[in-house]
C-alpha cells in the first residue's frame, strides 16, 4: 500500500528525515517509535502533505501513484487520514459542516452519490457511539473549546467516519487519562481490517497495550534504525532509547 | 456624465432646490419643516462636500460621487416587478413590511400588519399630512447635521422614509421590516430616504433596513436613521445594504437613547462602490446602553467606510462593539470607531474591538479606534486585529478532504458569520448566510452545506 524510499525531507531549510525506507502492506499496523526529535511527526506530516515539509529526494509510493505530487486534499480523498497530534481549533466551522463536507468530498472522489441529511446523521450517530463522543459536541464549533481529551477523541470519530485506507495516528496517545486512552485504542481496533493499514506515531508503549502492532520501527535521526514484532516495544520501555541508539552506533 | 461638464452634482442640488423643496412639501406646507431644509441646506452651502483634507473622511474619496449628476426618478418609474421584489425579500412571515421604490412609497407593495391602533408605521410624507404634530416634536432632533454635511442634505432633500411610532409600554415582536429598491435605469439616481424611529417608554420594536438595486441601476443612496428611544425601551434595529456594486450609499443612524433603554444594532454591508455608514448615538441618561455588531466585506474595487461614535454623557452607560471586515481583490475598508467619555460621567463602560481579513495582497484596512476619556472612573477597552487566514486551519479542513478554494471559503464565511450569527431573526440571518456564502469561491458548497446543517439542526 505504501512504499517509502531513500526519504530525504526538510522542514524551513533543515533535513529531518535523512533517508527513512519503510514498506507497509494492507492489514497491517505498524508503530513508529522514538525519541523526541528523531522524525516521527515530520514522517506523519509529509505523508498527509502539510506546507513547509519538503521532499527533497526519494519516493513515496501510495497505491502505486507518487504521493509527493498529490495535494493534502487529495490524498484526503485517496483514503489517506492524519489524526493529529494537537488538532486545530476551527472558530465558527461547525463539526457539522467539516464532517459533510469532507464525507461529500471523499465520496464525490470515490464516484459515489452524496449522503442526504437523513443517512448521514444516522451514520455520524453511529460513529460518534465507537470513541463514546457526546452529541453535544457536534454542534459546536471545531475542537473549539473541547478538552485535551476530546479533542482526540474527535480525531479518532473523524477517522471511523471517512473509513480511510490508509490512518496515520500522530501521538494520538499522549496527554490521555487511561480511560480516554481505552475508548481511543477501542476506536482504533474497530478500523483494523484486511484493506486498511494503520500507522501508529507514540513516544511511548502504553497504546500499544491496547493496539497490538505488527511491526514496531525506531526511527532516529531521520532514519528507521530498527525494526521488530510487538516485543520490540517492551524491549523499548524495559531498557529506553538509549539502548538502542548505543547499539546503532556500534553497528 | 463626464466630469467635464459643470453641472456636478453640488451645482445640479443648488440649482434644484428651490424647486425641490416646494416640490417635497407635498399638500402640506408646514413652516418648521422648511425652516429645517432652509437651515440644513445654509450648512451643506457653506460647508461643501468633504474631502479628504477632512479628518472625518480621510480614507474616502468622494469625488466620484460629487462629480456625477444624479437624478431624481420621476414618480411614473417608480414600479418594481413583484417578482423582482420577493427575490430580494427576507423569508420572513406575518410581519410588518413597508416598501420604498427609488424613495418613493409604495402602498401597493407595502403591508403594515396588525398593529395596536396607536402604533405609526407608514411613510413619514404621510405622517407629515396626518400627523405633523408629533413629528415636529421628533424629526430633526437626534442629528448633528453641523458635523455630517450628507446628512444635512438629507433633511434639505428627503423625500419619503418610513416612520415608526411606538408607544408606550407597546411591545412589537415581529420584524418591521424596511425595503429601499432602486429601480430606475434610465438615468443615474439618488434617492434620499429619512427615517424616524420613535419608542416610547418601555417600548420594544425590531426594524430591518434592507437596501437593494436592481441589475444595471446606478445610484447614489443619502439616507439617514433617526432613532430615540426613551426610558427602558428596547430596540433591535438592523442594517443591511446589497445594493449593486455600481452604485453608492452614504447613511446615518443617529441615535438619542435614554434611561435604561437598550439598542442592538447590526449593520451589514455587502454592496456598493463607496459606502459609508455612519452611527452616532448619545447614551443621554443613566443605564443607557448600545450593542454594535457590523460586518463589511468588500471585492473587487469596493469601498467600505464605516464610523461609529458612541457618546457616553451620563453615568453608568453601556456600549460593546464588534465589527468585522473581510477584504479581498482590491477592496479597501475604513474602520474608524470612537467613543467619547464625557466629563462626570463616570461607571460607565465601553468595549470596542474590530477584526480585519484580508484576503488578498491588495486589499487594504485602514483602522482607527478612538477613545476620548473626560471622566476618572471608567472602563474602556478597545482593540483592532488585520490578519490573513490561518494555516493550520488550512490544512486540517484540506486533510480532511476539502478543496483549498473551499477550505479557505469555509474559513471565510466562519469569521464573518461570528457577527451574523448574532442576528436574531432566523429567516434574516439564514439568507445573510447564504448571501455572505454566496459571494465566496465554492459558494455552492458552503451553501449545501449551510442547508444540511440548517437542517440538522431543526431536528
Amino acid at each position: 500500500m505504501l512504499k517509502i524510499k531513500n526519504l530525504k525531507a526538510s522542514v524551513d531549510d533543515k533535513q529531518i528525515l535523512k533517508g527513512l525506507d519503510l514498506e507497509i502492506k494492507a492489514g497491517e499496523v505498524h508503530a513508529i517509535m522514538g525519541p523526541n526529535g528523531s522524525g516521527k511527526s515530520t514522517l506523519a506530516n509529509v505523508l498527509a502533505g502539510r506546507d513547509g515539509y519538503t521532499v527533497d529526494s526519494g519516493e513515496i509510493i501510495y497505491e502505486g501513484k507518487d504521493l509527493t505530487e498529490m495535494e493534502p486534499e487529495i490524498r484526503a480523498r485517496e483514503g489517506i487520514f492524519l489524526a493529529f497530534q494537537y488538532p486545530v481549533e476551527i472558530p465558527g466551522v461547525n463539526n457539522v459542516y467539516l464532517l459533510k463536507a469532507a464525507m461529500n468530498a471523499i465520496r464525490k472522489h470515490r464516484g459515489e452519490a452524496e449522503l442526504d441529511a437523513f443517512e448521514f446523521l444516522a451514520l455520524v450517530k453511529e460513529k460518534m457511539k465507537v470513541v463514546k463522543m457526546n452529541e453535544d459536541l457536534l454542534n459546536r464549533a471545531v475542537n473549539e473549546g473541547f478538552s485535551g481529551g476530546e479533542k482526540k477523541r474527535n480525531e479518532i470519530f473523524q477517522m471511523a467516519l471517512l473509513e480511510p485506507r490508509l490512518a496515520i495516528l500522530d501521538e494520538t496517545d499522549s496527554g490521555l487519562d487511561i480511560d480516554a486512552l481505552k475508548i481511543v485504542a477501542g476506536g482504533v481496533n474497530d478500523l483494523r481490517s484486511e484493506d486498511r493499514a494503520i500507522v501508529l506515531v507514540t513516544h511511548y508503549q502504553r497504546l500499544l497495550d491496547y493496539v497490538v502492532p505488527d511491526y514496531v520501527h525506531v526511527l532516529s535521526d531521520g532514519k528507521i534504525i530498527k525494526s521488530g514484532g510487538k516485543e520490540l516495544a517492551l524491549e523499548l520501555e524495559e531498557k529506553g532509547y538509549d539502548w538502542i541508539l548505543k547499539g546503532a552506533d556500534a553497528a | 456624465m463626464s466630469s467635464s461638464q459643470v453641472n456636478n452634482l453640488a451645482n445640479i442640488l443648488t440649482e434644484n432646490f428651490q424647486s425641490a423643496f416646494t416640490a417635497r412639501q407635498g399638500a402640506s406646507t408646514l413652516p418648521w419643516l422648511s425652516a429645517q431644509r432652509q437651515s440644513a441646506f445654509d450648512q451643506f452651502q457653506e460647508a461643501g462636500f468633504p474631502t479628504r483634507r477632512h479628518e472625518n473622511w480621510k480614507y474616502t474619496d468622494v469625488s466620484r460621487i460629487t462629480k456625477t449628476g444624479f437624478v431624481t426618478a420621476d414618480a411614473t418609474h417608480n414600479v418594481i416587478q413583484a417578482a423582482d421584489l420577493d427575490s430580494l425579500k427576507f423569508n420572513t412571515e406575518n410581519n410588518h413590511e413597508l416598501v420604498f421604490i427609488n424613495g418613493q412609497f409604495s402602498a401597493e407593495h407595502s403591508n403594515t400588519g396588525s398593529l395596536p391602533d396607536s402604533v405609526v408605521l407608514g411613510s413619514l410624507r404621510d405622517a407629515l399630512v396626518n400627523t405633523p404634530a408629533l413629528l415636529e416634536s421628533s424629526l430633526n432632533q437626534c442629528l448633528d447635521s453641523n458635523n455630517h454635511v450628507f446628512a444635512a442634505l438629507n433633511t434639505a432633500f428627503f423625500n419619503d422614509g418610513a416612520f415608526i411610532y411606538v408607544p408606550d409600554n407597546i411591545v412589537i415582536e415581529d420584524p418591521i421590516v424596511v425595503y429601499f429598491v432602486s429601480t430606475f435605469t434610465e438615468s443615474k439616481l439618488t434617492t434620499a430616504p429619512r427615517n424616524l424611529i420613535v419608542l416610547g417608554k418601555n417600548a420594544q420594536a425590531n426594524v430591518i433596513e434592507s437596501f437593494h438595486g436592481l441589475k444595471d441601476v446606478v445610484s447614489f443612496t443619502n439616507t439617514i436613521t433617526e432613532i430615540e428611544t426613551a426610558d427602558g425601551a428596547v430596540l433591535e434595529h438592523y442594517k443591511v445594504q446589497q445594493e449593486n456594486t455600481d452604485s453608492f450609499h452614504i447613511g446615518g443612524t443617529h441615535l438619542k437613547q435614554h434611561r435604561n433603554s437598550r439598542v442592538e444594532s447590526h449593520s451589514i454591508s455587502l454592496g456598493g462602490a463607496i459606502v459609508r455608514n455612519d452611527i452616532v448615538t448619545k447614551l443621554a441618561d443613566e443605564g443607557a446602553e448600545i450593542i454594535l455588531n457590523g460586518l463589511y466585506m468588500g471585492n473587487g474595487s469596493q469601498h467600505v467606510d464605516n464610523h461609529t461614535l458612541v457618546n457616553h454623557s451620563k453615568p453608568h452607560t453601556q456600549s460593546e462593539e464588534n465589527y468585522r471586515g473581510v477584504l479581498d481583490g482590491r477592496a479597501q475598508g475604513v474602520f474608524n470607531g470612537k467613543v467619547i467619555v464625557h466629563k462626570d460621567a463616570q461607571k460607565i463602560s465601553a468595549a470596542q474591538s474590530n477584526a480585519n481579513l484580508l484576503l488578498s495582497d491588495h486589499a487594504e484596512i485602514d483602522t482607527k479606534p478612538e477613545l476620548e476619556i473626560y471622566a476618572d472612573d471608567v472602563k474602556c477597552s478597545h482593540g483592532a486585529t488585520i490578519g490573513q487566514l490561518d494555516k493550520n486551519m488550512l490544512f486540517y479542513l484540506r486533510s480532511r478532504g476539502l478543496d483549498k478554494e473551499t477550505a479557505k471559503s469555509l474559513l471565510t464565511f466562519a469569521f464573518a458569520d461570528e457577527v451574523i450569527s448574532r442576528i436574531k431573526f432566523a429567516p434574516v440571518r439564514e439568507q445573510l448566510e447564504f448571501n455572505v456564502g454566496g459571494r465566496l469561491p465554492d459558494a455552492d458548497l458552503i451553501k449545501a452545506n449551510l442547508d444540511s446543517a440548517n437542517k440538522i439542526k431543526a431536528r
